[in-house]
């Protein structure tokens, strides 16, 4: 077995066995650093792979969520059962978006922009449409919170934890699988050189959308997750634009197209958000903004410093292959 | 210290922190622990600070009413509702007997859940969106109105105004920002009105608008466009003082501005920033009784820790907040005891009849609602909020149409 | 529904319009020749209107006039922004140039947040709520100036390109950046130079908007996404574009807010940008890279 191999099944260990030793309030924590790694991944297979910076991935977290929370808000059909409407929705929006991006010739910023415009546009639509809650959002029943309820995805919050777990680590199997299989050499091909590519006959626009298939699918996933978890969907805030950035950020400052760097960003980022908070108000700065300057300069830092992301550097160190 | 060291010694620090244990119940506790989860930032911050002074000054008066000690625990959501879940979660950890929050329905939601899921009683401050007391939770409570009792008791209030001052306006524009709180109170009003036949106005035109917009030149140009006789208006803080200015800009003067239950008006800010203009505006909220004596007590230690501020500018988020922590201490000395459950049960038999809202006692109902919230009809005269209805607890007589009413 | 109705707010859409192009221009300016996606733009104006606010309180200077000592700060403040942090950048693909200026702008934003508070501030000049009144409609007196101010200032930018020798040498980078450096031109330095400029006109737009809205520090983004959305509906690189697409952008979210629903105005820019994208990205006024 590889050092890396080793490494990561010695990780996954860990977070398994951790649940043990830590109370309520890291496991929330946790549990959210696993949510943005799992999305960050998502996110990862379009831009790490594809090439295409998408800034609206919060519509894919959005219509799944909403999705799955309105067949159970009104039929009571439960999770395992929505996630393939909010998948079917999810994956039907990104090739639509993907089909008029690569069809009109979109692409760089303005692919990014318009990505942040579907994503605007539904926010505010979504914000209008009365039997989805509106502004006022849809509140998901919660029936109980002791036992675990697989079928319901109803329970504690270790059940949550270990979900997540599974899907962060599906994630990771799905992406090294598809880093290494025809598809992933197809996108290395195109990332490096589009023209020089499609003139050996690799059909661009098919590989680029089956990436774009593959990220909104994973990350309606998440957003069927986030329904469950959270049991309260406000348009305002789940197709933000912050939640956008959020899930980005920890794949650009893990390493974008790498494989553990989504979830080394998500990881830190998250960590370091709360511990700066719990830090703040140890010391008594309790002035609103001063934690999020501090995380803005950090994260300036990180893209000076090390521009391809903390994993390449931090692999080289360890004397890992990334 | 090399790296080595030094990265072995922040893991140990941080395996530290994170084994710390939870959930330990102090042996013959003999303080209460009250988690404060309140929008210190972002952009409800403002009110967020005006709530976080009827907690600051709420253990000194308690300690002399009840002879209870409260301790505070403070936490800033950041107008967040992840925020708002993480900080919950954090001030439990660290020992908190009960959560009081948080101004926002969205974020009270989320703090309910938690709350709910750990078995922490959790009181809301401020928050009128229905669904939170309606999911059947055991552990979470409500000191405010919903926004159908608000809009009840707000809309009853209008009726009395116009029978007091002998005024028969026909027509008026409603005009409501498109959140969770606004829509709630547009729904209400759609539902209630029609069958309120003793009022005697009609609105002809309902207009939301975004509550973070800029610019609302459209919204009042359509409003004036309808020629109501006044306008009834559910907002926020910043977008008030928006809609005043384009009013005057647009020269537009109804008989009056009326809201029937929301915040903005009556807030220091609108006061400061609108000076003359800000005179006249209505609005029915719960409000403290400036005659009992607890108000004259909480005034008091308003004074001494804010000497330069003045109370009645924020009478609401002072007033729900204090009774908030009120109701908590009040229940701590019945159970004796600061164990969840148990403090729990005491504040649900909660029956504290020396208050400082207008209304009934504080008793909560099976869904953790209290029911007897009254509103008072709240005016602004010479940049001050005055209590104008209803006349037992009035300061001074309400005016209406106001002076500068101009037929259009 | 009423002309005067439709012509008051027709006419405050223009207005209002025209200071928004004003805003986007600096950003167009930015992007057509430095190549750079100034993420933190709306954030920047912000931090002129609180400048603005804070002249007028501590100094009772009118915006108008603060407009030329703060434009001047912001063209150093540009400059050196440039030169230092964002030049390494500019050869960088773009997912990096993003986070670079959403860290730039989470920082001012916050910066903003931690010194002023997050409680709206604004500038209160006398001549503010009142209004011009000709035939039946009113046109507001501060948005009249302020839309002027933004036509000055973006005619005087105009012809900077046009005829001064910088100006030229400006666009013979943006043109040709191979060729440029071959003639010998201090590209750097130009591009420094044009950063600067387009931060100067981000400056005079957030004086001018200083008394039109009350200023916080959550609007930086907001403004941010809107002066995106009239730079490619414009045509980025176009300057009279600019000014086209944020009249455009102010008048139709004028009256679709009218004609709809207020509260989906906003519906009303994403749905038109999205039709841009696709059908002319080069925007109404750009040219085709």
């Amino acid at each position: 077995m590889s050092r890396p191999v080793a490494g990561l099944l010695a990780l996954l260990a860990l977070l398994t066995a951790f649940p043990l030793f830590i109370g309520p309030y890291v496991l929330s924590v946790l549990t959210l650093v696993l949510f943005l790694a799992y999305s960050g991944q998502a996110w990862n297979v379009m831009m790490g792979f594809a090439g295409q910076l998408s800034l609206g991935h919060s519509l894919y977290v959005g219509v799944g969520a909403y999705a799955a929370g309105a067949l159970f808000f009104y039929y009571g059909i439960g999770p395992w059962a929505g996630v393939w409407l909010a998948v079917l929705l999810c994956v039907a929006l990104g090739l639509a978006i993907g089909f008029l991006a690569f069809r009109f010739r979109i692409s760089g910023v303005y692919f990014a922009l318009l990505t942040i415009a579907f994503a605007e546009f539904t926010r505010v639509g979504f914000d209008h449409i009365g039997w989805l809650g509106g502004p006022a959002g849809m509140f998901l029943r919660v029936a109980q919170r002791d036992t675990w309820d697989f079928a319901n995805f109803r329970g504690p919050p270790l059940m949550y934890y270990y979900t997540m777990l599974a899907l962060t680590a599906a994630a990771f199997i799905l992406c090294a699988w598809l880093m290494r299989s025809r598809a992933g050499y197809y996108w290395q091909a195109i990332r490096e050189n589009e023209e020089a590519a499609e003139a050996l006959g690799v059909n661009s626009f098919y590989w680029k959308m089956l990436a774009i298939a593959i990220s909104s699918a994973m990350t309606a996933v998440s957003g069927v997750f986030f329904a469950f978890y959270y049991n309260n969907l406000f348009p305002e805030q789940i197709f933000h634009i912050s939640r956008s950035i959020e899930i980005l950020i920890g794949p650009i400052v893990g390493g974008i197209g790498t494989l553990f760097g989504p979830i080394l960003g998500a990881a830190m980022v998250t960590l370091l958000a709360e511990g700066l908070s719990d830090a703040l108000m140890a010391l008594g700065w309790d002035i609103p903004g001063f934690k999020r300057v501090f995380y803005g300069v950090v994260l300036l830092m990180v893209i000076i410093f090390l521009p391809r992301g903390v994993w390449p550097a931090l692999a080289r160190r360890l004397g890992l292959h990334a | 210290m090399d790296r080595r060291t030094f990265n072995r010694s922040i893991a140990l620090a941080g395996t530290a922190a994170a084994l710390s244990p939870f959930g330990i119940v102090r042996a013959q506790q003999q303080k209460l622990r009250v988690g404060m989860l309140l929008p210190r930032s972002g952009y409800l911050g403002f009110i967020g600070q005006s709530c976080q002074k009827g907690a600051d000054l709420a253990p000194g008066v308690i300690r002399d009413m009840l002879g209870v000690e409260v301790e505070l625990m403070n936490a800033d959501i950041e107008s967040s509702v992840d925020t708002a879940r993480t900080r919950a979660e954090r001030l439990i950890q660290e020992g908190a007997n009960v959560l009081v929050g948080a101004f926002d329905s969205g974020a009270s939601a989320a703090i309910a859940q938690v709350a709910e899921q750990r078995g922490v009683p959790f009181i809301v401050n401020i928050a009128a969106a229905p669904q939170i007391t309606e999911q059947g939770y055991k552990y979470v409570y409500r000191v405010f109105p919903t926004s159908i009792d608000l809009l009840r008791n707000g809309l009853s209030l209008i009726g009395d105004l116009f029978q007091t001052t002998n005024t028969v306006p026909r027509t008026a524009v409603f005009m409501h920002v498109n959140d969770t709180f606004g829509q709630s109170m547009a729904k209400g009003i759609g539902a209630m009105l029609p069958r309120l036949t003793q009022l005697p106005f009609k609105i002809v035109d309902t207009i939301p608008y975004d509550p973070t917009a800029k610019d609302l030149t459209v919204e009042v140009s359509k409003a004036r466009a309808s020629n109501p006789d006044f306008l009834l208006i559910v907002s926020r803080l910043n977008d008030a003082i928006v809609l005043r200015r384009e009013m005057v800009k647009q020269r537009w003067n109804p008989m009056g501005i009326i809201s029937p239950g929301s915040p903005g008006m009556y807030e220091e800010q609108f006061f400061k920033t609108l000076g003359k203009l800000s005179d006249y505006c209505i609005t029915n909220v719960p409000w403290y009784n400036p005659k009992q004596p607890l108000t004259q007590r909480v005034e008091k230690a308003f004074a001494k820790q804010n000497p330069k501020d003045q109370m009645p500018y924020h009478a609401l988020n002072v007033g729900f907040t204090f009774e908030a922590i009120l109701v908590a201490a009040d229940a701590f000395k019945r159970a004796k005891t600061a164990e969840p459950k148990a403090l729990s049960e005491a504040i649900r038999a909660t029956g504290i009849k020396d208050r400082m809202m207008i209304g009934g006692p504080i008793r909560f109902n099976a869904k953790g609602q209290v029911e007897e919230q009254m509103s008072a009809g709240i005016q602004n005269f010479n940049l001050k909020p005055r209590v104008v209805l209803p006349a037992s607890a009035a300061e001074a007589k309400p005016v209406f149409p106001v002076p500068g009413y101009r037929k259009a | 529904m009423p002309l005067d109705l439709v012509l008051n707010v027709a006419i405050s859409g223009v207005l209002t319009g025209l200071v928004y192009g004003l805003m986007a221009l600096g950003l167009s300016v930015i992007f057509g020749v430095v190549r750079v996606v100034n993420f933190a733009h709306g954030e920047m104006m912000t931090v002129a209107m609180y400048a603005a606010t804070i002249l007028f309180s501590v100094l009772k200077l009118d915006p108008f006039l603060a407009a030329l000592p703060v434009a001047a700060a912001f063209f150093a403040f540009g400059y050196w922004l440039q030169k230092t942090l964002i030049n390494p950048f500019v050869t960088r693909p773009m997912h990096s140039q993003f986070i670079l200026l959403l860290a730039i702008a989470i920082v001012l934003v916050n910066g903003l947040l931690m010194i002023f508070g997050p409680d709206a501030r604004n500038v209160q000049v006398d001549y503010q709520l009142e209004s011009f009144e000709i035939g039946g409609i009113l046109i507001d007196k501060a948005r009249l100036y302020a839309a002027t101010a933004a036509l000055v200032a973006a005619t005087a930018l105009f012809a900077f390109f046009r005829f001064s020798l910088i100006g030229k040498a400006i666009r013979a980078c943006a043109d040709n950046y191979l060729g440029a450096k071959v003639v010998g031109l201090n590209v750097k330095h130009l591009y420094a130079l044009t950063f600067g400029l387009g931060s100067a006109c981000v400056a005079i737009a957030g004086c001018a908007l200083s008394v039109l809205l009350e200023v916080t520090p959550q609007l930086g983004p907001v403004m941010t996404l809107l002066a995106f959305v009239i730079v490619i509906i414009g045509g980025m690189g176009s300057m009279a574009g600019a000014l086209l697409g944020g009249v455009l952008i102010g008048t139709s979210e004028a009256l679709a807010g009218l004609f709809i629903a207020p509260s989906a105005k906003s519906m009303f820019s994403f749905g038109l940008l999205i039709l841009v994208l696709l059908f002319r990205p080069q925007g109404l006024l750009g040219t085709r890279a």
